[in-house]
């Protein structure tokens, strides 16, 4: 799973490239939380537009994201979830307590 | 119902096996011209059924699994995950929503993905014996395939 960051004024972008399943989730939420530990952002934002597939352990990636946000006083939003990725997120109830913004349908 | 067509494949439980699982379930019943919205369907119950038997199954080996898929003749497609590892203590507990034993990287919610995207699903485990998933998911008829 490949991801590219962008830092700026206080907003951590995070593009997401890939399939999210348990084999990428690990290395994933490592990335993300290292991410965010080294900007302390304001606002984190993971740019799911190249993203096709996720299972459930794409909602403990999110889950830990947006966890991580929280304790720093910050805010999560998701980008561009496609229409399967939506799916797991709704069984998930995530889609309530995260901000989802430009769905694609 | 009567088998129109089917496959069988075997794999050792590497995290790296679990995308080429769900594409081979996927290129499987692609032959049945499911929608985009069935696909992703079927995609993401057979990784979570996978999934499982690797990281429950053989939490500490590499073990054998076995994806299995049928095409009956009323456009329903089967997928049967087996394994021959740990099996699963309390199965009922083990299909509740958020319970896991998995690591972080767990959501606990496999087993309710599987059985909301699929029609039915069966899930037969023997401790030390290994477990079976069984999921079927009946696809509807468009108009321009075949059949």
């Amino acid at each position: 799973m490949k991801i590219a960051t962008e830092f700026v004024k206080g907003k951590l972008v995070i593009r997401l490239h890939g399939e999210i399943d348990h084999h990428a989730a690990r290395g994933l939420i490592e990335n993300i939380c290292s991410d965010i530990d080294k900007c302390l952002p304001k606002v984190c934002v993971l740019d799911m537009k190249d993203v096709g597939f996720m299972d459930s352990s794409g909602i403990a990636v999110l889950v830990k994201a947006y966890k991580r946000m929280k304790e720093l006083g910050g805010e999560l939003r998701v980008l561009n979830v496609c229409n399967q990725c939506r799916r797991v997120l709704e069984m998930s109830g995530l889609e309530k307590i995260i901000c989802m913004e430009d769905i694609k349908r | 119902m009567n088998t129109v067509n089917y496959i069988k494949i075997e794999f050792p439980s590497k995290s790296s096996n679990e995308s080429l699982a769900r594409s081979v379930a996927a290129c499987f019943a692609a032959q049945l011209d499911p929608t985009l919205d069935e696909l992703g369907d079927i995609k993401t119950a057979v990784s979570e059924a996978v999934t499982n038997s690797i990281v429950h199954a053989y939490p500490d080996v590499i073990g054998k699994i076995s994806l299995r898929g049928r095409i009956f003749d009323d456009n329903t497609l089967e997928i049967v995950v087996q394994d021959w590892g740990r099996g699963i203590e309390d199965v009922a507990k083990a299909m509740e929503p958020m319970f896991t034993t998995g690591g972080f990287e767990r959501s606990g919610m496999g087993f309710t993905i599987m059985e909301s995207f699929m029609d039915k699903l069966k899930v037969k485990s023997s401790l030390g014996k290994g477990t079976t998933v069984t999921m079927r998911r009946r696809l509807s008829y468009r108009s321009g395939s075949l059949k």
